[in-house]
């Protein structure tokens, strides 16, 4: 018995088949979730993956918010179901308002693809167990509208709460407020980072790292001792 | 027939590194004397029918649901009357 | 042409004696004449509109189609090949069942009227090429070129045209794995915009594009058609533009990404289901194209009724909606019982879908508006039987002058501190420093199977995650070879690319081109670009790798003054196992460091006259492709007997420029010691084809020089990874921080 981990397309996902390998390699099972569809098929977990969803003409994951699969996506994260939002994942989740903050154009108003090095600030989440808290990992960066914002109060909250997951080290690559490269949510079931951990599982592919693989492995321990 | 023109902005306090580009430029250009530019996003609505409270109410809604993300953004809604000139 | 009566074909067969504006269109005289006596009367405005597009020298060829037939008469042998020249892109067998598809396409003046959106519709158009043979594309690479590097032109056009790539290619999914980046003046005002795309599909879902089944139904899909580009095929890449003209329309086309994604995963979720029975893109001249190039290509004729056509702007003309070249629009034709499906389809992805038309049993192409016919053609006569020309060349005046002009002569420099400062000069100048700044504004790791990317000599995709199969693609180019022998220069862009895809470990397959040159009616030019076919297809043929395809850009100057020549060469190659790719940088400390061919004093066109004597002149280097061959095989076996660790193909700039590469992109540094016979300048600096550096592992070195030598290729030892400086040995040291600084800091300081 593994974990159903579901990975939503959206029109405009980039990253969806990249993501069901990642999970497939982790072990756990992945399933493809349409997003003119509310039903979740009963996945253990879901992945909101990279991409420009819609062209992200309006604001960065601004539509896709509210197509059919978030209404459940939503009511069920704030029932526990854990959800990782990746790069315009990220951006969907904090359009939801499933996560504080918002996500605008890089400083320099480049696109920017980078290996990008981070330090895992909270090791608790339910998709971070298999790192320490303070462990540096390299995970490829890559997209146009990562500087993440919030006004002083939220940042402040996130940081005395330690709900800041990842922190950029040495290049800020996008301005992004506290070097903020991911949050949790209060729960640690919602996570949304910037990094696309998708592509950091394989030795031979991309950077040829895989320090994104924890991600995946953490969920699926989480999900089979539940 | 009336329009109305959603206007959005970044809140004041959110860095605007397109505006500041703008800027950036403008002395280059032979413009003195703008001390800043902020860039944002104007939508036009043809709306059918009467442009009534009611309708200005919804569409103020709209404005704050979606067109608007008012974690980072404000939004004006105003309406712009439309000569009714033949195409 | 929208203010008279609508111009029937009734109405033109009555009124013979009707002025057509056919010298506005790109038409000469005698092709005027011609459509006239094929079609027996004058044209109407609808069928002038087609052929003066279709016969335009974009579409046509014709100027260049009786030299580019050497690529058919002269290709050799290849089991590989499965679909050739002809198609909207070459085909080639890769093994297991998997064929690809590849195609180098320019996009040349639109990108320097409008940066962004020329170069984003550039990639837009070859990545519909790719599809339409039915392959999800998987890859694009993109070889550009600009005026000089701090001209304030290229400051306005270089970071549009980046980010036009970008902000497209980014958007659709396809990791860019490669292409090049080269200043030179000779560009300014004609950059060249060339953008080359990698497809990949099983044997049997190869799609070509023809109508053929009477009844069958023909699909206009994806975006609504407006007014881009009207003309743009016709005027903008046939001529050499002329920034006064007023233009009713807009001559640039906008490209819209997202609606691109929903294009190709609808037509591949149609092609999977086997819905399709033919397939084109419409890119240049649109409608027209798509229209003639399916009827002309199938079996039957086709009737279309251009009043169903989903328009964005409803007051087109029927003329301009066949002009039209709006963006992400295909063209499918599918039997009538399958067309409810294939709609289902399009509706899933949002996609606009529309019947306009079917295949008949007839030949001809009949266009039909407003119930009325204005369109009535043989679609051969439009898509390929458009006027061929034999235009005169000869080799210029000023050839023999510049050949002797030899840059061997130039002052070298005379202690080993000059050699020093002329290393640090090189790897800072704009043609030899690091693009990282332009290459991180593309997304290299999306649809996770890159194994490599820019800087690597060529890219690499997995293809097959079971068995590690992969493709490997590099595009390269000279264009300052190409001035001094245009011959040779294609043969040596020819041997680079394939160089390049050997260095990293696979084989080469076959060849694509987009051959860039200046205007035909100068015969000085056509000998550069009769040349430089020449030089190609002999080349090939002795390679044995086919021509595939390709395109032509001609008319890429400036007044008198025309681009140097310029053919940009892709290699596909094949590795059977991804895991024995050999990357450009060091990898470990003590490694042996190689020198694989000969040198010889080698400076004609080189980087170094260029860029401490800003001298061009004198012969490029040889070439000898079996050298080549060899120097590739061993590459090749070297990589998958496990023999070498990093390999790095030497070509512009010479040794010390790969050899900073390579330490650069590592962190590891090298100690070298100049080999007898040679002197530290022509070790370093020389450029003589069929070389390369690799880095032998102590424990495969006896291994490695075995096979060297029984296979007869020169291999020197030249040093050792060491370090973090690069020192030649009584010569000069450098550290890596300082190489760095170089190398890194050109690019941001002149574009960021």
């Amino acid at each position: 018995m593994t974990a159903r981990i579901g990975v939503v397309t959206f029109p405009g996902s980039l990253d969806d088949r990249d993501t069901q390998r990642a999970i497939r390699v982790a072990g756990a099972e992945p399933v493809a979730l349409w997003h003119k569809d509310k039903d979740l098929k009963q996945v253990d977990a879901v992945v909101l993956c990279g991409g420009f969803s819609y062209g992200d003409y309006l604001r960065a994951g601004a539509i896709a918010r509210f197509s059919p699969v978030m209404d459940t996506v939503i009511d069920q994260a704030k029932a526990g179901l854990p959800v990782l939002g990746i790069c315009n994942g990220f951006q969907i989740l904090t359009e939801a308002h499933l996560l504080p903050g918002g996500m605008l154009g890089n400083d320099h108003l480049h696109f920017i693809c980078r290996d990008q090095k981070l330090r895992v600030e909270n090791a608790d989440t339910a998709w971070t167990t298999d790192y320490e808290a303070g462990q540096e990992i390299h995970i490829p960066l890559k997209n146009m509208d990562g500087r993440y914002v919030a006004d002083r109060y939220t940042l402040d909250k996130l940081e005395a709460e330690g709900r800041v997951a990842f922190r950029y080290l040495d290049v800020n690559p996008n301005g992004s407020l506290n070097d903020i490269a991911g949050i949790t949510n209060e729960a640690g079931n919602v996570v949304g980072l910037m990094p696309h951990p998708e592509h950091a599982v394989e030795s031979l592919i991309g950077t040829g790292r895989t320090d994104g693989l924890p991600f995946f492995t953490s969920i699926l321990k989480k999900l089979v001792n539940a | 027939m009336a329009r109305v023109v959603v206007d959005v902005m970044l809140k004041p306090e959110i860095l605007d590194p397109q505006g500041q580009a703008v800027q950036r430029a403008l002395p280059r250009l032979g413009f003195e004397g703008i001390s800043d530019v902020r860039q944002g996003k104007r939508f036009e609505l043809e709306v059918d029918g009467p442009v009534d409270e009611a309708a200005l109410a919804r569409i103020h809604d709209l404005a704050e649901s979606f067109l608007a993300n008012t974690v980072i953004e404000d939004f004006t809604v105003r309406v712009e009357e439309v000569a009714e000139a033949a195409k | 042409m929208s203010k008279t009566p609508l111009d029937t074909v009734e109405h033109a067969a009555a009124t013979p004696d009707v002025e057509l504006p056919w010298a506005e269109l790109g038409l000469k005289k005698d092709e005027y004449e011609r459509v006239v006596e094929i079609l027996g009367r004058r044209p109407t405005g609808a069928e002038l509109a087609m052929y003066s597009v279709m016969w335009s020298e974009h579409c046509s060829y014709k100027s260049s189609k009786v030299h580019l037939r050497q690529f058919g008469e002269k290709a050799p042998e290849s089991d590989a090949l499965l679909v050739g020249i002809g198609e909207n892109a070459g085909v080639v067998d890769v093994g297991q069942g998997y064929a690809v598809t590849f195609k180098v396409e320019s996009h040349n003046h639109p990108s320097y009227v409008e940066p962004y959106q020329g170069a984003a519709t550039g990639v837009g158009g070859i990545v519909r090429d790719i599809i339409a043979m039915g392959a999800r594309p998987v890859a694009v690479v993109d070889p550009l070129r600009f005026g000089a590097a701090d001209h304030p032109d290229t400051k306005r056009v270089l970071p549009g045209v980046v980010a036009g790539i970008g902000g497209y290619g980014n958007c659709l999914g396809l990791p860019n794995i490669g292409g090049e980046v080269v200043f030179d003046a000779c560009y300014q005002g004609n950059p060249l915009v060339n953008a080359g795309a990698i497809g990949v599909m099983r044997h049997e879902d190869i799609h070509l594009a023809k109508a053929s089944g009477a009844g069958n139904k023909v699909i206009l899909y994806g975006a609504r058609t407006g007014g881009d580009g009207i003309g743009g095929a016709s005027i903008l890449a046939s001529e050499t533009f002329d920034d006064a003209k007023p233009s009713k329309r807009p001559a640039v086309q906008v490209g819209d990404p997202f609606q691109e994604k929903l294009l190709i995963e609808c037509t591949l979720e149609a092609f999977a289901e086997k819905l399709v029975v033919g397939i084109q893109d419409l890119g240049a001249a649109g409608l027209s194209c798509a229209t003639s190039e399916l009827a002309s290509n199938g079996s039957g004729g086709m009737r279309v009724t251009l009043d169903d056509v989903p328009l964005r702007d409803s007051t087109l003309s029927p003329e301009e909606i066949l002009m039209s070249e709006s963006q992400e629009r295909m063209c499918a034709v599918v039997e009538p019982d399958k067309v409810d499906r294939f709609l289902e389809i399009c509706d899933k992805w949002d996609v606009i879908a529309t019947v306009i038309g079917e295949v008949t049993d007839g030949d001809r192409l009949e266009i039909f508006w407003h119930g009325e016919k204005i369109v009535d053609v043989d679609p051969r006569t439009v898509a390929h039987e458009g006027p061929t020309y034999e235009r005169p060349y000869a080799r210029p005046s000023w050839q023999d002058e510049l050949q002797a002009d030899d840059a061997n002569k130039l002052p070298r420099p005379e202690s080993g501190e000059e050699l020093k400062d002329q290393v640090l000069k090189l790897v800072a100048s704009p043609n030899q420093a690091s693009k990282q700044w332009i290459t991180q504004q593309y997304d290299h790791f999306v649809q996770g199977n890159t194994v490599l990317a820019q800087p690597e000599d060529s890219g690499m995709i997995r293809i097959d995650e079971a068995s590690g199969l992969g493709v490997a693609i590099a595009t390269d180019g000279n264009g300052r070879y190409a001035k001094l022998d245009p011959y040779t220069g294609a043969q040596l862009a020819l041997a680079e690319a394939y160089r390049n895809v050997a260095t990293t470990g696979a084989k080469p397959l076959a060849v694509s081109d987009c051959l860039n040159f200046g205007s035909p009616e100068d015969p000085a030019v056509m000998w550069q670009f009769a040349e430089a076919v020449r030089g190609l297809a002999d080349g090939c043929k002795q390679l044995g790798t086919p021509v595939t395809g390709g395109n032509v850009s001609l008319y890429n100057q400036t007044g008198e003054a025309a681009i140097h020549p310029t053919p940009v060469v892709a290699v596909l190659g094949v590795i059977d196992d991804v895991a024995r790719r050999t990357p450009v940088a060091f990898q470990e400390e003590g490694q042996l460091l190689y020198l694989l061919g000969d040198t010889r004093e080698e400076f004609g066109g080189s980087a170094w006259s260029q860029v401490i004597h800003d001298h061009l002149g004198g012969l490029p280097p040889k070439v000898d492709l079996e050298r080549e061959r060899l120097l590739g095989e061993i590459l090749i076996a070297a990589s998958r007997d496990g023999m070498i660790d990093s390999a790095h193909d030497l070509s512009d700039g010479g040794l010390i420029q790969a050899v900073v590469e390579s330490a650069l992109l590592g962190g590891k540094g090298a100690r070298l010691v100049v080999p007898d016979g040679l002197d530290a300048f022509t070790f370093l600096f020389s450029e003589s084809a069929g070389r390369a550096i690799v880095a032998v592992p102590r424990s495969e070195e006896v291994r490695f020089n075995d096979m060297c030598g029984a296979r007869g290729l020169p291999a020197t030892r030249i040093g050792v990874v060491d370090g973090d400086t690069v020192e030649v040995q009584g010569e000069f040291s450098l550290s890596l921080a300082d190489l760095r600084e170089a190398h890194e800091g050109t690019i941001p300081a002149l574009l960021a």
